[in-house]
């Protein structure tokens, strides 16, 4: 038995594979082709969820993606569990478990249900009024009081174990939705020859034909189907969800791959997110019913007419043995005929209508159902559930007829009519229009090669939906041909006919915004959004309060907001606010509909950029060296860089000591492949460098070296690198670790587009080379059996200057540079050769003590010699002269980068920010990096409330070399400060810092040029 | 994601793409005769079009070069696509007008 609501027969449920599930813990049966939504129809549950701020009982108000209420977690396991997920979209499978959210501790009776009694407290605006002040309350006692009182479901404790795909696709025609005008326009598309994909959220292709009992349009949309099938050229995706609309006809797609699976595979992706690159677009995403707005409009029990016909029709299950409807067009009183042929008892059909006409009405009166017409709603009655209806016949004037009766019942159905679903046409920035026909905003001017058909452009009937379907089919298949370079294809080659301007069907128009009421509406909440539980009375209250724009009420009330998008409300909405303001509904104008149209996971949109391929991870050729010697790395952008090398039972601080007095005393090898490297050729490769880099270039010899200084057409400073000249037209330019591509690209920009005429080629050689950089008193003796070509004499081979030969039998290039102060060299070779040379140093070395050092070592040995760091004590702001290195500057030249911007005033100010060193008064004491720089305390202006900082922190270390703590700090007109005692704040209170120059080691250079 | 045509690779996506900012803004060819404020709109000012924009783009993640295009700011539509060194095509007769 698969529930005592379930009907004898009909449906497209498999009546023999029943299935069981959980819902709050209590089991239940269902079939397969259920969702959990109709199978807890069939078993009698209509008390789904509470509402998001009153905690009011709900059930199911409608049938598919658009349900607002019935959201559910389904859980598989403490990680696998999903909050917020539609009961109607949650196709049933065996042992699934569901559970009911924003409860407790039971759905039945729920404590926070006490909000619907305080709902006085919570008007529209009310956070935004409430929680004003203090402001410290915010996060200790607001925020957790609301987060806990309103929610939407939690998300697991636990990482996502589960995989997703993502796709990139190419085709003609994308057609979303597979209701009838989609079926129709892919076959026509198809038939046309072009490469079709058609897409649609739900487990079967149908759209609302899953819901109709007719035989005729089953016959055909099975034919259709068959022939699509049939079609190699055509790509059917079920279960994917069209959410959103990007620029250049990108459409994404969320494929649910293992959601209905009882076991999936671990190997399969749950999802899958596809980016479809299409020719030509046709939306076919239908139209969603409108329910009424009438007091206690959300009891359970109360569902739109359309979902309680796809109840009955497509998964056999009686929603309700006693009904009332109430409808504001034709096409409802389909549903109170076929819940009649089922056998339920239609109270009362009330129709807002002054006639009750068209052909379903007519049938409704032949089959001899009650029928009233110029009805109202005035309340309903029932706790969990909805057991009775107050009904009213008003007049023009809105008078009451004769008195209000009560009817019992079990089951309301509303309809104010469909509202075309124009969320992807509007996401791609298509325009709407108001038509008065439908009584709806329908798409116009497209900004996208795309096209709406059938009910999302207001062509409800059948006949016309699928004709308009058609037309669009062909005629995307037309235009995709001839927008193809490569056309010629037989199959593209007749013009179909342009698609009609369709006959808009007013029969499923219908009403917005609030019913009629006898006189000034006092009763209980009517609900015009759902899912954000925004009444009447918070709209009410936004006009009154002043509020005119539709934007600026959606914000203020949250009516259309979040993962709703407003499916059910937002022309209730606008009708309502319409009837306030006393303007039309075209002029109140549309809130813009966001992606996504129904919630994708995080999973979905991540695919595989999780984890270790977040991002890609950049590795020098000496990775596995520094790995296998316990060295622990750093991020520098995408690079792994070894920080520093500790031995057992060293913590940091021990080991960086080690490694810096190592290179001091003695000697320290250290991989600096990272550095970028750019090979500069041509016969003018000098020129370039003398118009790009602010140093003068011409006198450099080949074989000599040259720090490089780089600033942006701004006059800051954007990179800094030693370079040397190779060969009479060759520079081997290197950059910083972060800025190799941002100077790479800096090069060509000038290259390509301002000195077109320059023969110059640039190439990087980042990682072709590998750099080995030895340093340390020792340095020379270590290399010296190691290289067969080169005079290693402080004469032939000075500082600043490069030599070509082998280096281990390798050929390279040995620099001899310092980034440390000490005596130093940078073997750069073949990366492929790197772990071969580095070990034959590092052995070489083991005599003399060798040391491996990292990143950290570097950072401070370079910081006692105050060598800049771009990125640290450069920030964007900053230029040569605030650093200390106007002696980079090629004054004399011409022109160079940023040399123009060099005279403004404010970059030569006496004020700006200078390098400098300080020194604490507590030599133990090591500043923050970042710390404000303030005056001493007997120096500050006196009524201010606060000093004003006159610089900051930006590198800070414990200097092993001088045995106590040093700094580099920017400080205002700092060099004239040496000397002056200024106070730096810390956890622990004010420092005491004396200003001091930037070098605090071996200022006259003779370790360097020993 | 907006689909590019290189001039030189053909249409791609624009993840190969880095946008190079507005199109003709030429380097003064000698930068220390310019005064102090049209250096400053050399360095600093642009226009915010809204309606065609002529632009900069680099195929980055492909040949590497620079070119120019025609774009609609507000559809995002390309009108026009040219080499460094050309001066911007005809738009289209059909492309949309700018407005204020
Ligand atoms: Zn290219």
């Amino acid at each position: 038995m698969s529930g005592a609501f379930r009907a004898a027969a009909g449906g497209s449920v498999d009546r023999s594979r029943p299935l069981r599930f959980r819902f709050d813990g209590a089991s239940f049966t269902g079939l397969a082709g259920d969702t959990l939504a109709s199978a807890l129809l069939a078993n009698g549950v209509h008390l789904l969820g509470r509402s998001f701020k009153y905690h009011r009982p709900r059930g199911l108000l409608a049938a598919g993606a658009e349900e607002p209420n019935a959201l559910v977690t389904v859980r598989r396991d403490q990680a696998r569990c999903t909050p917020n997920l539609r009961a109607t979209q949650v196709e049933l499978y065996e042992g699934l478990e569901a559970h009911s959210q924003n409860r407790w501790p039971s759905l039945a009776f729920d404590i926070g249900a006490i909000n619907d009694l305080l709902s006085p407290l919570f008007p529209a605006g009310f956070y935004y009024k409430t929680f004003m002040w203090p402001r410290r309350a915010w996060k200790t006692l607001y925020e957790p009081f609301i987060r806990a009182a309103a929610g939407l479901g939690r998300a697991p404790s636990e990482a996502d174990p589960d995989r997703y795909g993502n796709r990139y696709a190419h085709c003609d025609v994308l057609v979303v939705g597979a209701g009838p005008s989609g079926v129709a326009a892919a076959v026509a598309a198809g038939a046309a020859g072009a490469r079709v994909i058609l897409c649609d959220e739900q487990a079967q292709f149908g759209g609302s034909l899953l819901s109709d009992p007719d035989q005729p349009p089953a016959a055909w949309l099975a034919a259709s189907l068959a022939s699509l099938r049939s079609n190699a050229r055509v790509t059917l995706l079920p279960r994917s969800t069209a959410f959103g609309y990007f620029p250049h006809n990108l459409v994404a797609l969320n494929q649910r791959l293992t959601d209905h699976l009882h076991d999936p595979a671990s190997v399969q992706p749950r999802e899958r997110c596809w980016q479809v690159r299409a020719r030509e677009v046709v939306l076919a995403t239908g139209a969603i019913e409108r329910p009424l707005v009438f007091p206690g409009n959300d009891r359970p029990g109360i569902m739109l007419a359309a979902a309680a016909r796809s109840f009955l029709n497509r998964y056999a299950v009686i929603p309700g043995r006693r009904v009332v409807l109430i409808t504001a067009c034709d096409e409802a009183y389909r549903a109170a005929l076929e819940l009649h042929q089922a056998g339920s008892a239609i109270a009362m059909i009330g129709d807002l209508r002054a006639r009750a006409v068209g052909p379903w009405a007519e049938a409704a009166r032949t089959a001899g159902l009650p029928v009233q017409t110029q009805c109202t709603l005035l309340g309903t009655g029932g706790r969990l559930r909805v057991s009775s209806v107050r009904l009213a016949r008003l007049d023009a004037q809105q008078r009451l007829l004769g008195r209000p009766q009560i009817y019992a019942c079990d089951l309301v159905l509303m309809s104010g009519g469909f509202t075309p679903s124009v969320h992807l046409h509007s996401q791609s920035r298509g325009k709407l229009a108001w038509d008065e026909t439908v009584q709806s905003f329908i798409p116009a001017q497209a900004a996208e090669r795309t096209r709406s058909a059938g009910a999302c452009r207001g062509v409800f009937s059948l006949a016309a939906a699928i004709q308009d379907g058609s037309a669009a089919g062909a005629a995307a298949a037309r235009d995709a041909a001839a927008r193809d370079p490569a056309a010629g294809n037989a199959g593209f080659a007749g013009r179909a006919p342009e698609p009609p301007i369709p006959e808009r069907d007013a029969s499923m128009a219908g009403f917005s915004g609030a019913l009629p009421q006898p006189q000034a509406h006092t009763g209980s909440k009517a609900f015009v959004d759902w899912q954000n539980d925004v009444t009447t009375r918070d709209l009410a209250l936004a006009t009154r309060e002043g509020f005119a724009s539709i934007e600026h009420i959606k914000r203020y009330t949250t009516t259309g907001m979040a993962t709703d998008q407003g499916k059910t409300s937002n022309l209730n909405a606008l009708g309502f606010v319409s009837q306030r303001l006393d303007k039309a509904i075209a002029e109140v104008g549309l809130t813009t509909f966001r992606m996504p149209y129904t919630p994708v996971t995080f999973g979905s949109l991540a695919g595989f950029a999780r984890g270790e391929l977040f991002d890609p991870v950049r590795t020098t050729p000496l990775h596995d060296w520094a790995l296998r010697h316990g060295a622990v790395f750093e991020d520098v952008g995408l690079w792994k860089r070894a920080r520093y090398f500790p031995r057992a039972g060293e913590h940091m601080h021990a080991a960086v000591a080690r490694e810096c007095r190592a290179v001091r005393s003695a000697c320290g090898i250290f991989d600096a492949s990272t550095l970028g490297k750019i090979e500069v050729v041509g016969p003018d490769a000098v020129t370039l460098m003398n118009r790009l880099y602010a140093n003068a270039w011409n006198n450099l010899a080949i074989g000599r070296c040259r720090y490089g200084l780089l600033l942006r057409e701004d006059g800051f400073v954007l990179d800094d690198g030693v370079v040397a000249r190779t060969a009479e037209q060759r520079l081997h330019v290197t950059t910083t670790t972060g800025g190799a591509a941002r100077v790479l690209a800096l090069m060509e920009d000038y290259l390509q587009t301002e000195w077109r005429q320059l023969q110059v080629w640039l190439t990087s050689t980042t990682e072709q080379w590998a750099v080995i950089a030895l340093q340390g008193p020792e340095s020379r003796r270590v290399l010296q059996g190691l290289v067969e070509d080169i005079d290693l004499s402080a004469a032939a081979l000075p500082h600043m200057s490069v030599a070509r030969g082998r280096i281990c039998g390798v050929p390279g290039l040995l620099f001899r540079v310092s980034f440390t102060g000490e005596l130093g060299f940078e073997v750069n070779v073949p990366a492929d050769f790197a772990l071969t040379v580095w070990q034959a140093i590092y052995q070489a070395g083991a005599p003399y003590g060798m040391t491996s050092y990292g990143t950290e070592a570097m950072h401070v040995l370079r910081a006692e010699k105050g060598y800049i760091i771009i990125g640290q004590e450069t920030d964007g702001t900053v230029t040569a002269d605030d650093v200390g290195l106007s002696w980079a500057i090629g004054r004399s030249k011409p022109d160079f980068v940023g040399k123009r911007s060099l005279a403004r005033p404010a970059l030569s100010a006496v004020d700006r920010k200078q390098l400098v060193g300080l020194l604490t008064a507590d030599p133990n004491t090591v500043l923050e990096e970042g710390s404000q720089v303030l005056p001493a305390p007997g120096q500050r202006a006196p009524r201010l409330p606060a000093p004003r900082p006159i610089g900051h922190v930006t590198s800070s270390y414990h200097s092993p070399t001088l045995d106590r703590s040093i700094a580099l700090a920017l400080i205002a007109g700092g060099r004239a400060r040496i000397g002056q005692t200024l106070s730096v704040p810390t956890a622990a209170g004010e420092m005491p810092v004396t200003v001091t120059s930037a070098v605090f080691y071996d200022p006259q250079g003779a370790r360097l040029n020993g | 994601m907006l689909l590019i045509t290189c001039p030189y690779c053909g249409t791609r996506p624009e993840l190969e793409f880095a946008y190079g900012g507005q199109a003709h803004v030429a380097r003064p060819q000698d930068p220390a005769a310019v005064g102090a404020q049209d250096w400053a709109d050399f360095l600093y000012m642009r226009d915010n079009t809204r309606g065609v924009h002529a632009e900069r783009w680099r195929h980055t993640h492909g040949c590497g070069r620079f070119f120019n295009a025609l774009r609609d700011t507000r559809s995002d539509q390309f009108l026009g696509i040219y080499r460094v060194g050309e001066s911007a095509p005809a738009l289209p007769p059909d492309a949309p007008k700018e407005v204020p």
